[in-house]
């Protein structure tokens, strides 16, 4: 038989070609013919897509996500670890004939007829949960990642070059005092707000996009091509009822636990050619889009209402303990809807500042300015802790941050939430309470560092931000090297159990 | 670029009591041959790999090994322990250990040298070979002639 096989590892010098090695050798002794494509440092060698439509039955052996997988769609797959393919090669080529036994390739390897089955399932012994819980979410992020940096690079651009006042000449809104009324007609955009406001409006567009290829790239790692629909639709509605990131982590999962259940559902052979195209995605495209309207938008907005409310009969509080509070809410779904009402609650509070310099805006915006930082921080002091994908957008984080463009952070909160989520949010209390303690003041909603000339007592405001920052990524490297070694484990534990129980 | 492996980076009675005493060990000689700059750095890049899954690989083998910005160039030690070193492989200790220094954004180029060391780490051969060898030398210049 033909296999193709990708083999992948964290460090990508050793056991990434160990695994090519051992699978090469075994196929060799059993006489069945291998290529293999090893993601590794040293570059790899793509298999062709002919080499793919030949195979009987695709293996990976792989610790971190298979690039390109959609390549495979539809094959007979197995998958473990690079260390199951290392001591028990032999094992996992047999399990790879038998997949291909179940279930034979498509001769010609078109992706249509077979684009059905998903491909990220395996057998039962592939990754533990966590791990493949990971790899999609980290799937997920790595398509967005582009959105964040292009979307927030222009958005800060066009602060730089128009002022921070441009979103409201935008958007419309009040800013320092002067009421604009917003951009209705885009042919007007030009006219009215010149090449920065084009800037921030193509930016904007692009940051509308995050939450969908989020959802959708969920989705796809979880069940290939049929999940791209739920997921872009789910993650649309995320964005439409305003429930952030974690709405469209939400959306994405659930798209691709729909796609992938109907996928396997057994169908005649007449209709089996209509399932991919026509009556998955609309089935799977209208449960995940009922759930997310009915079930998830509702209690959202009624929260958001509740915390409103909350927020409002919070005035003549402790202003320290307002700041702190305001921190947490900033950084707890960065954009969400709990980072909404923060955000709101400050705005409101400029609206009906004296002399329109208001310490809750300044707070909110330290607080929402800190978490991207810390990031970039973190991926900094301590490259071996974070992927490539996540590395790269450390270096956009910086600018974001400082651009008080919090969605700079989503990446990193939605590929590993757990950990990120409350070591943001402890550097946003401790910003948010200093900013509050410092008496710092913005009559700005926002620019970020752009509009540090209005803040008032801007020193001790960046001050302020640049502590949080710290704790916070002090925190998030602390929380990353605590969980990482027993979830990590999990990809090797089970495989050497799995290669004795079947050998 | 020099040579991946030279008979100072080989040793052939390896004492130590765990494996971090034996990743000490052999990076100390690495550090010697200035292909390491910071032993301490390094060693906690190895111990972070480390951490995330061990090493062990069965047939007793142990490869500490890490992508680094203290290493200067793809280099490799390697030591023969009569008495095994626990590096966490199912099948009990390693009497081969391997340490292999990637550099820090190092390029393909760079890395297929290591590639191909990773690749005849499988192959029974390039193990009897190894623990056959009975000088430096001979065991330097043999990994040396696979991995070319």
């Amino acid at each position: 038989m033909k296999f193709v096989a990708v083999t992948s590892c964290p460090t990508g010098i050793a056991h990434t070609y160990m695994a090519a090695e051992a699978l090469e050798q075994a196929a060799k002794a059993a006489g069945h013919e291998v290529a293999v494509e090893t993601q590794g440092s040293a570059g790899a060698q793509r298999l062709t897509p002919q080499q793919i439509a030949e195979a009987d039955a695709v293996i990976f052996a792989a610790d971190v996500e298979v690039r390109d997988r959609d390549r495979f769609a539809g094959k007979p797959l197995v998958v473990g670890g690079v260390k199951r393919a290392i001591s028990s090669a032999p094992a996992m080529l047999a399990e790879a004939e038998e997949a291909a036994a179940r279930q034979p390739a498509a001769a010609g390897g078109g992706p249509p007829p077979t684009a059905a089955v998903p491909v990220a399932t395996g057998p039962p012994g592939g990754p533990h949960f966590g791990i493949r819980l990971r790899g999609w979410l980290m799937t997920g992020v790595s398509y967005m990642i582009p959105f964040v940096a292009a979307g927030g690079i222009l958005i800060a651009l066009s602060f730089v070059l128009g002022g921070a006042e441009i979103a409201n000449k935008v958007n419309g809104g009040t800013f320092q005092g002067v009421k604009y009324p917003g951009v209705t007609d885009l042919s007007q955009l030009w006219e009215q707000t010149g090449f920065a406001g084009v800037l921030f409006k193509i930016g904007a567009v692009t940051f509308s996009m995050l939450v969908p290829i989020l959802a959708g790239f969920i989705a796809y790692a979880m069940a290939d091509r049929l999940g791209l629909v739920p997921g872009i639709v789910g993650g649309l509605i995320a964005n439409a009822i305003g429930a952030g990131f974690l709405g469209g982590l939400v959306a994405g999962l659930l798209a691709g636990a729909v796609a992938m259940w109907l996928g396997r559902i057994q169908v005649p052979r007449a209709v089996r050619g209509v399932m991919p195209v026509v009556v998955i995605p609309l089935v799977s495209a209208f449960v995940v889009g009922f759930l997310m309207l009915v079930v998830v938008g509702e209690p959202i907005a009624a929260a958001t209402r509740g915390m409103n409310s909350w927020m409002n009969g919070l005035s003549g509080t402790n202003a320290v303990l307002l700041g702190v509070l305001i921190g947490l809410m900033m950084c707890f779904d960065l954009g969400g809807p709990v980072n909404k009402v923060a955000y709101t609650f400050g705005v409101a509070a400029l609206a009906g500042a004296a002399g329109g310099q208001s310490t809750i805006m300044a707070a909110v915006m330290a607080a929402g300015m800190m978490p991207p930082i810390a990031l970039a921080l973190a991926t900094v002091l301590r490259r071996a802790l974070w992927t490539e994908a996540e590395r790269e957008a450390g270096e956009a984080a910086w600018l974001l941050g400082a651009s008080f463009i919090s969605e700079g952070a989503i990446p990193f909160a939605a590929a590993d939430p757990v950990r990120v989520i409350p070591s943001m949010m402890i550097g946003g209390a401790v910003t948010g309470g200093l900013s509050m303690a410092f008496g710092a003041s913005s009559p700005a909603p926002h620019g970020g560092i752009w509009v540090v000339g209005l803040i008032g007592k801007p020193l001790l405001w960046v001050l302020a931000i640049l502590i949080g920052s710290v704790v916070s990524a002090v925190c998030v490297l602390v929380a990353k090297s605590i969980g990482r070694p027993t979830a990590v484990e999990a990809v090797s534990a089970p495989a050497p159990g799995l290669a004795a129980a079947r050998a | 670029m020099s040579d991946v492996i030279t008979a100072d980076f080989v040793d052939l009675k390896l004492e130590a009591d765990d494996r971090q005493a034996a990743s000490r060990s052999l990076a100390e000689r690495l550090v010697a041959g200035g292909r390491v700059t910071d032993l301490d750095g390094f060693l906690r890049d190895i111990a972070l790999r480390e951490s995330q899954m061990p090493t062990g690989i069965e047939g007793g083998i142990g490869i500490p090994h890490c992508r680094s910005v203290h290493v200067t160039e793809p280099s490799l030690a390697f030591g023969r322990a009569a008495a095994g070193i626990d590096f966490g492989a199912s099948d009990g200790p390693a009497d081969l250990i391997f340490l292999i220094a990637a550099p820090e954004g190092g390029d393909a180029s760079h890395m297929q040298i290591l590639a191909a060391l990773a690749r005849r780490l499988i192959r029974s051969e390039f193990k009897d070979t190894l623990r056959a060898a009975s000088d430096p030398e001979e065991a330097a210049a043999y990994i040396r002639r696979e991995v070319s």
